[in-house]
């Protein structure tokens, strides 16, 4: 049953990759939303793609779920190809996308079984999954309750056990946790989690939230204007950060100027400074005597450190390392990202 | 994939489309409040027969002799039993214009001043019928009206002056009079009014539209909401997409279109000499001819609010143009042509045939083709443009 794989071949089905992506791009009008993106993805890997709003990850899984046609590049899930091959492609995908399918005036039990139909599920076996899956999620007691009525975090619950009735190998999740609180959060990550074990489902989620991505994926695509900047697990990534013996500090300056953060930003030691608030700085610095030279640029712009802490490279730290920029920064400019293209300002 | 995977998805998208729509008890109520409503205005702001009621007339008599006053009774006479007009006096053809201009009566009757003299001399006399041209169609009707009374006098006059001649009687003078009888008769035996006429296109035009703005307004409703991408990612054919929507709307309209059938005949009278399983695998022809274009126009609306103004601006002169509320007859020839190019045309006038005029399927056979063909090439039309367009 699981292997629905092109090659009936076993050898052949284990090295090959469940998602493969070649030089995909997606052009609307003269913006380019995906640039020329090549990665593949291991059969039960949970592949994260993280990035801005905007970066163009919507519209990489658009393509791979058969929804979009790539301008250029080719993609393949379980070896079909997603534009000659796409019925085939989507007996093998569920999707869960950044917009909640469902249907407001359905009931769930409604919802599940409308979905469950189109893939030509036999009524029996589809009335046993909606039951299990339910219950999976703790929405038994309300199955024959109008989704319309349900919380933002039932909702998503059920937007991700609906791309679940088919059994999908391949499973595609958009922003799963967005809008979410932290506990339905912590509930969705974990049943992503769950799923990925227990059914060796592939999973491949996109997030702008680097916690997410943090917790959940074997390895990390960070994708900043529609390109991949960088791939690798989480462990590798933040070695780019905290390289050979460098370090992240964060120091408490009251009396902080523009000048002391120059000073700080123009020592040979330094990779890069953020600023926190007002008062406060993150320096990524290298070198056994950075901490020393980094205090002396303070007092020789006659600034007071309060605090220093040493802090632990995170995935921010390695976005703001690869692109110059803060995820935060560019996701409040979304829409004027959008449009033109800014210059990248580099921060070093 | 199958055909038979293709038609069970059609039943299970239409399902989910009904009953969405059985859930939402507003728009369910509203369904059933058009037709209602449609029926009601036609029914009565038409003008069901040609006989007009309380119209205010001024009668100016410039004339002094007895013919005048004798035919002032007589019209009086004939009034009371028709109350068609409510009689103001004036003094004069300028009074009378006076009052059209202010607006105190829509129209006049005057009596010019030799009326009675040019009787006695064998001339003839004159009747001047003044009009409101600010208002033409009552006008015209005021017109239509006025000239049966005035013909109707007129041969009463004429009947007792011939009873003088010799070899004329009572019974003989209407005959000399007037030598011939035109009356009216229809195909089919029984009255005919202007609902007859209304009925089948009302019927037509409601399960079109229906489907015409319904389809576009569901498909990309469910585009802007995100739901359509969970259709469009489960391995199913876009024409089960297409064809489940279609039947979802076309379950609407019919539901509509029965409506008005059930209003029409126990409430406004109206016969139907067809059989109802012609006049309903018509308008599922007419739905199946109209559902290219909704997909097309589906195709290139980006969003709701577009899909719908696409289609109110398309729907106006469709109305107008294909007969529903006009004969096509009463076109310019131009206008006729385009009338000529649009399926509801042929749709209203093969149900008019069937309801009306009891034709069957083999008076109805050029009808029922031209919508075949219709539908036929505007669906293979809209297939590979829906495709691409939901694949952007």
């Amino acid at each position: 049953m699981r292997f629905r794989h092109k090659s009936s071949n076993e050898g052949e089905t284990k090295n090959m990759p469940a998602i493969e992506a070649n030089n995909l791009t997606k052009r609307f009008g003269t913006l380019v939303a995906v640039d020329h993106v090549s990665f593949s993805v291991k059969e039960g890997e949970i592949f994260g793609l993280l990035g801005p709003n905007g970066a163009g990850k919507t519209t990489i899984i658009r393509m791979l779920s058969t929804l979009t046609r790539p301008t250029e590049g080719t993609a393949s899930i379980g070896g079909y190809d997603v534009v000659k091959e796409d019925g085939k492609v989507r007996e093998l995908i569920g999707l869960v996308s950044e917009k909640i399918i469902l249907y407001d005036r359905l009931t769930a039990k409604e919802n599940l079984r409308f979905f469950g139909r189109l893939y030509n599920i036999p009524s029996e076996l589809l009335h046993k999954k909606i039951d299990e899956l339910l219950r999976l999620v703790k929405l038994t007691k309300w199955k024959n309750s109008q989704v319309g009525t349900f919380s933002t975090g039932m909702r998503q619950r059920m937007n991700v056990i609906r791309a679940m009735l088919n059994m999908p190998e391949v499973l595609f999740l958009d922003e799963p946790t967005l809008g979410l609180d932290p506990q339905s959060s912590v509930e969705i990550r974990e049943f992503i989690r769950k799923i990925n074990r227990e059914n060796k489902v592939t999973i491949i989620l996109t997030t702008h939230m680097m916690v997410e991505a943090d917790m959940l994926c074997d390895r990390i695509g960070i994708i900043d204007y529609g390109k991949i900047v960088a791939l690798d697990t989480s462990i590798n990534l933040k070695k780019l950060v905290s390289g050979a013996d460098s370090t992240i500090l964060e120091l408490e300056i009251p009396n902080l100027t523009t000048d002391t953060i120059h000073s700080i930003q123009s020592l040979k030691c330094v990779s890069s400074v953020s600023q926190n608030n007002s008062t406060r700085i993150k320096v990524n610095a290298s070198g056994d005597d950075a901490f020393d030279t980094i205090i002396d640029a303070i007092r020789a712009n006659k600034g007071k450190t309060t605090s220093v802490k040493n802090l632990e490279p995170t995935l921010e730290d390695v976005f703001l390392q690869i692109t110059g920029h803060e995820v935060r920064d560019k996701a409040d400019q979304k829409i004027k990202m959008h449009r033109h293209h800014m210059p990248k300002t580099r921060v070093r | 994939m199958g055909i038979k995977n293709v038609i069970s998805h059609v039943f299970i998208i239409a399902w989910k489309d009904l009953m969405e729509l059985f859930r939402n008890k507003m728009a369910l109520f509203m369904l059933v409040l058009m037709p209602i409503f449609m029926m009601a205005m036609v029914g009565f702001i038409f003008p069901s027969n040609t006989s007009m009621s309380n119209v205010s007339v001024a009668l100016a008599n410039e004339d002094e002799g007895y013919a005048s006053s004798m035919f002032i009774s007589v019209l009086e006479g004939i009034n009371n039993s028709t109350e068609m007009m409510v009689l103001s006096n004036a003094s004069s053809f300028d009074e009378v214009r006076n009052m059209i201009q202010r607006g105190d009566v829509e129209g006049g009757i005057v009596i010019t001043r030799n009326f009675t003299l040019d009787l006695m001399t064998g001339e003839q006399g004159s009747i001047i019928i003044v009009t409101d041209q600010s208002n033409p169609q009552l006008s015209i009707a005021l017109q239509t009206g006025l000239n049966a009374v005035f013909d109707q006098m007129g041969t009463v006059l004429a009947q007792k002056n011939v009873e003088t001649f010799p070899g004329v009687n009572a019974t003989n003078s209407l005959a000399v009079v007037k030598p011939y009888l035109v009356e009216t008769k229809g195909a089919i035996p029984g009255t005919f009014n202007y609902f007859d006429f209304m009925a089948p296109g009302l019927m037509a035009m409601t399960v079109m539209l229906s489907v015409m703005t319904g389809l576009p307004a569901a498909i990309s409703h469910e585009r802007e909401v995100g739901t359509l991408d969970g259709m469009m990612v489960a391995p199913i054919r876009r024409l089960g997409i297409i064809l489940g929507k279609t039947l979802a709307q076309t379950a609407r309209g019919l539901l509509q279109g029965t409506l008005i059938l059930i209003l029409a005949i126990t409430l406004f009278g109206v016969n139907i000499q067809g059989s109802i399983l012609l006049i309903f695998a018509l308008l599922f022809l007419g739905v199946f001819s109209f559902v290219g274009l909704g997909v097309v126009i589906t195709s290139f609306a980006k969003d709701q609010e577009t899909a719908m103004m696409m289609m109110t601006t398309l729907m106006f002169p469709m109305l107008f143009l294909s007969g529903v509320f006009f004969p096509i007859q009463q076109m310019p020839w131009y206008m006729q042509t385009i009338s000529k190019a649009l399926p509801l045309t042929y749709a209203i006038m093969a149900l008019r045939k069937v309801m009306v005029l009891g034709a069957d399927l083999s008076a109805i056979s050029f009808e029922v083709a031209v919508l075949i063909g219709f539908g036929t090439i505007m669906t293979l039309i809209a297939l590979p443009v829906f495709r691409k367009a939901m694949t952007k």
